[in-house]
């Protein structure tokens, strides 16, 4: 086959250097549009899974690459004038230089053409079998077929500057420095006996605040020097042509078109915090050569094997060094945690290290982290989940929520109605019988059911039995008491929600006369008698609550139930002062419950904190709107986002709240309570224990397990002997 | 786990009598289901006629749109075709629906692309109003489609792919499901094509019936099952990622294909 590379970075010599070696047969050339020595970058990391791989793809450049590594297992975290160490994590790195050197003279070495200053402008002019896109962020391939590939190109995370500095760490070290302009955070590691990389990076406000945008190279390395004088120790920091740039996220759907195709950055990219761009390149590269192994000259039938082997790989690396992007992003506001704490939030940033995997790493580390969790950092000490939490009065045993007892901390009631109108479907429970105030509310419809008077014609929701199942259980109870609004009267859930009742139904309230979902009723608008009377319903729950020794009073103002259609502008159209200021009544409910509910005991607010919607609730609003609730009275919120309207846009994922309730637990310094599909103790410790939340919804998968063991007779004990 | 076939209503140049005989053997066989995709502009069957004649001609399996695409049919008329064919099969229809990937299909039908996954909601919402209890799936793979998915439907209809794509979307459903606050969890489909005779026609057919994809229709194409192994390994991956029902759509229309599969399953 004849083969042409463009781009002599790692991605295309290492493939070059793997092909020729499979087959001496093929024409390989690489074509590189820069001078042979004009090299970008510093070190680039590598970690021990990668060198596996490289040793079974080519031993020769292996032994040499290794030979000059620089290895360290240890991350260490400046941050408020302590240092963290963070052991078990195998990392190696290589001046990029050297790494290019080696492999350019293997491709020599084998026969590989080596083309520099060479611009392809059309690819198609290129007589080959096979053209391969190695040519990095800005690939003539992918652009020559944009279309074809799928191809989307967008930045991500903080500017930064990659530069160098002849200190030589002995540690992969994260530096976080504040400044007046905001936090500024470097990423180095050494990569040779004589230098380290030093990624300098900051938000792109307070990297114009600095004024860097108007500093030039030199400017701006006399800057960061002073501001990191204390950890360069007297060394300079030293300038390769980097300026302050912001990452490029690569992405194509398809990888192949043809006879052309992408490895490397040019097929796709993982923001550097990661540390994976090179690491990936070279897999790409042992794939496809492996793919030609397997398939001969069938290039189609290569080319779709490798990228069927490859991109899902790509794309999880991907979605955490997002996640890693996006929390240096946000670092700054992190900075009120505790170093420990802060340095457990650094490690678990991007998903792929959880508290299991850290204690695997470093079991000193998670011990004393754990310790530190439960108050004090010399004690043996349960997992974070196990950790008490004190809130207001109230000592909660664990961190788990559930619906039931068996094991949980807190279990928390479904929505219970303050009000026969307020309830979702038939079956949603109503605080209190017929002597309720609540029962005036009911609608006409519902007494000519033919319910005797004395029995009503609704579930009443069997407070002193929940609560005291809980308390058996070992557990605090938290009722939620909620109104449904313009999604009430609908069918029961068993297949369905939002399907509306036909006969039956109950009028509906909401902020404004719209139905949620199709041909759902139009719901009336709040009058001033509705929204007091709603007002009073609220308060009389939480007297009603307080009586049956209910611990936590969740008040839902979300989802798009009566009170959260006053918090969002897609819901609340009113031209009265509860449109001007849509805090207005769910203030006022808050605020009259807090005059009933007993001081010590816990209230709790559940907000939608984003409605995951063009034109409703942003996070930044959804988070000013749990600080309002904090400032006014809730001890608690739980975050959960969306069902706002029904047309939402949700993004499901496990743990898909996990940072919405870290952004809301940091910014509005509130603490939350947040599920997402939470399936395993290891994300409760691993949210807990970061800071990313205070109390986890905890949802059991089933195994199959339960029942089996079940099953068992009960004294089938294990003999020991 | 459950294991469905596909009937090849799909694959052109099939005769009515072989769609029939496919069906009729599939029933008598180890499978739980029989499917059909749907497609306007391709030589191909439409899917609730289809349906129609296997209903006549099975008893005992289910029979499955994995799936049709909801908005290019009336409303009306989409509930009719559906509860027509669920009373033909003796309420053996599972209904799967989605928005569908094609723009020709809309122009085809003259319904406007735009809009489509609020009709499709508005058709859910009309199908369970009516209290029928007739089991609903929806595919797809936005947010939006696994919110409507868990706002009305019993399950979710997986687009295929290997078994860890299966197992990501059934996370996601499982999250919405979650989420909308249903009782228990979605009922989760997934679906496989296979060819154990002519693997290269079964790609051929692949990459044509794809071709709208661009160079995806190789991936397609490429994860079409050829061997028993094959399709062992398939199964039981999906059974790992808690699949209740798989369903094997054939890319050959050769009846001793669907021999070979059901061999390949029994063993």
């Amino acid at each position: 086959m004849r083969i042409s590379i463009l781009g002599a970075g790692p991605a295309g010599l290492y493939l070059a250097v793997l092909m020729k070696k499979a087959n001496q047969q093929h024409e390989i050339e690489v074509v590189e549009r820069n001078a042979r020595d004009a090299t970008f970058g510093w070190g680039v990391v590598f970690s021990e899974e990668t060198l596996g791989t490289l040793r079974d793809a080519d031993d020769q450049t292996y032994i040499e690459i290794t030979d000059t590594f620089a290895r360290w297992e240890t991350v260490d975290i400046r941050y408020r004038g302590t240092l963290l160490r963070s052991r078990g994590n195998r990392f190696s790195a290589i001046a990029r230089k050297l790494l290019l050197e080696i492999l350019q003279r293997r491709c020599r070495e084998l026969g590989v053409a080596l083309r520099f200053g060479v611009e392809v402008e059309d690819p198609d002019t290129l007589d080959a079998d096979l053209v391969v896109g190695a040519d990095g962020v800005n690939s003539i391939v992918r652009r020559s077929r944009a279309d074809a590939f799928g191809a989307r190109v967008d930045p991500e995370g903080c500017t930064f500057a990659w530069f160098g500095t002849d200190l030589v760490f002995d540690a992969f070290t994260f530096i976080f420095r504040e400044t007046e302009h905001g936090l500024f955070q470097v990423h180095a590691y050494p990569f040779d006996d004589q230098t380290s990389t030093f990624i300098v990076e900051c938000p792109e406000d307070v990297w114009r605040r600095a004024g860097l945008d108007d500093l030039d190279e030199a400017q701006s390395i006399a800057f960061c020097e002073q501001l990191f004088a204390a950890d360069l120790d007297g060394h300079r920091l030293l300038s390769n042509r980097s300026l302050w740039t912001r990452f490029l996220k690569v992405r194509n759907r398809s990888w192949h078109d043809g006879r052309f195709v992408l490895v490397g950055d040019a097929a796709h990219t993982a923001h550097f915090t990661i540390g994976s761009g090179t690491k990936l390149a070279m897999e790409d590269a042992v794939a496809l050569a492996q793919a030609f192994v397997r398939h001969g000259d069938r290039v189609e039938a290569a080319v779709v094997d490798y990228e069927l082997e490859r991109q899902p790989v790509v794309e999880r690396f991907q979605e955490a060094a997002s996640d890693s992007a996006s929390y240096f992003v946000r670092v700054g506001r992190t900075t009120h945690l505790q170093p420990m704490q802060f340095a457990f939030n650094l490690l678990t940033r991007s998903g792929r290290i959880s508290h299991t995997n850290l204690a695997q790493r470093d079991p000193g580390f998670v011990r004393v982290m754990d310790a530190w969790f439960a108050g004090d950092p010399r004690a043996v000490a349960p997992p974070p989940m196990f950790t008490p939490l004190r809130l207001g009065g109230l000592t909660l045993p664990n961190r788990i929520v559930r619906r039931a007892p068996g094991g949980a901390g807190l279990v928390l009631s479904e929505l219970v109605a303050v009000s026969a109108g307020g309830r979702v479907s038939a079956e949603t429970p109503v605080l209190g019988g017929d002597d309720d105030p609540a029962a005036d509310t009911l609608a006409v419809g519902d007494r000519d059911g033919g319910a005797p008077a004395a029995t009503p014609a609704w579930r009443v929701a069997p407070l002193d039995e929940w609560v005291g199942a809980a308390h058996d259980g070992g557990a605090a109870f938290a009722l939620q008491l909620g109104h449904a609004g313009r999604r009430g009267a609908t069918r029961p859930p068993a297949h369905g929600v939002d399907v509306p009742l036909r006969e039956g139904a109950w009028p509906l309230l909401s902020a404004c006369a719209v139905p949620y979902a199709p041909f759902g009723a139009v719901p009336e608008e709040c009058h001033a008698d509705d929204l007091a009377r709603v007002r009073d319903e609220f308060a009389a729950g939480a007297a009603r609550a307080a009586k049956a020794g209910v611990d936590v009073l969740e008040l839902n103002f979300a989802h798009g139930y009566l009170v959260a259609s006053f918090l969002s502008p897609l819901t609340n159209r009113r031209d009265d002062p509860y449109g001007a200021d849509r805090l207005k009544f769910p203030l006022e409910v808050l605020e009259a419950v807090r005059a009933t509910w007993p001081e010590d005991r816990v209230l709790a607010v559940r907000l939608s904190v984003t409605d995951w919607a063009r034109g409703g609730l942003t996070v930044d609003d959804g988070i000013a709107v749990a600080h309002a609730m904090a400032q006014s009275g809730a001890q608690l919120i739980h975050v959960v986002a969306g069902q706002t309207v029904a047309g939402g846009e949700p993004l499901y994922r496990r743990g898909f709240l996990t940072a919405l309730s870290e952004r809301v637990r940091t910014e509005a310094r509130v603490p939350t309570l947040v599920g997402g599909w939470l399936t395993t103790p290891d994300q409760v410790n691993t949210i807990v224990a970061a800071g990313r939340g205070d109390l986890c919804v905890l949802e059991l998968e089933r195994t199959g397990l339960e029942d089996q063991l079940e099953a068992r007779p009960e004294h089938e004990a294990v003999a020991v002997p | 786990m459950n294991v469905g076939v596909g009937l090849p209503s799909t694959v052109p140049g099939v005769s009515g009598e072989l769609l029939l005989e496919w069906a009729r053997r599939a029933d008598g066989g180890p499978f739980s289901s029989v499917a059909v995709l749907d497609r306007v502009v391709y030589d191909c069957f439409e899917p609730f006629v289809a349906l129609a004649g296997a209903a006549a001609v099975t008893n005992r399996v289910r029979i499955a749109t994995m799936i049709a695409i909801g908005p290019l049919r009336p409303t009306a008329l989409l509930a009719k075709q559906a509860s027509s064919v669920d009373a033909l099969s003796g309420g053996r229809l599972t209904l799967g629906l989605a928005v569908g990937a094609r723009h020709d299909d809309y122009e085809a039908a003259g319904v406007d692309h735009r809009g489509r996954g609020a009709k499709l909601s508005e058709q859910l919402a009309h199908l369970r109003g009516d209290g029928s209890t007739m089991e609903l799936l929806v595919g797809g793979g936005s947010g939006q489609a696994f919110a409507r998915m868990a706002r009305y439907a019993d399950g979710y209809a997986h687009n295929g792919g290997p078994p860890r794509a299966f197992a990501g979307a059934a996370a996601r459903a499982r999250a919405a499901w979650s989420d909308l606050g249903r009782p228990g969890s979605p009922r989760l489909w997934g679906q496989g094509y296979f060819a154990l005779g002519h693997a290269e026609r079964g790609a051929a057919y692949l990459r044509d019936y794809y071709a709208f994809t661009g160079p995806f229709a190789d991936k397609i194409a490429a994860g079409n099952l050829t061997s028993p192994r094959a399709v062992k390994d398939f199964v039981r991956g999906y059974e790992e990622e808690g699949c209740d029902e798989l369903v094997l759509f054939p890319t050959v229309a050769d009846l001793d294909d669907l021999d070979r599969l059901a061999e390949a399953i029994a063993e």
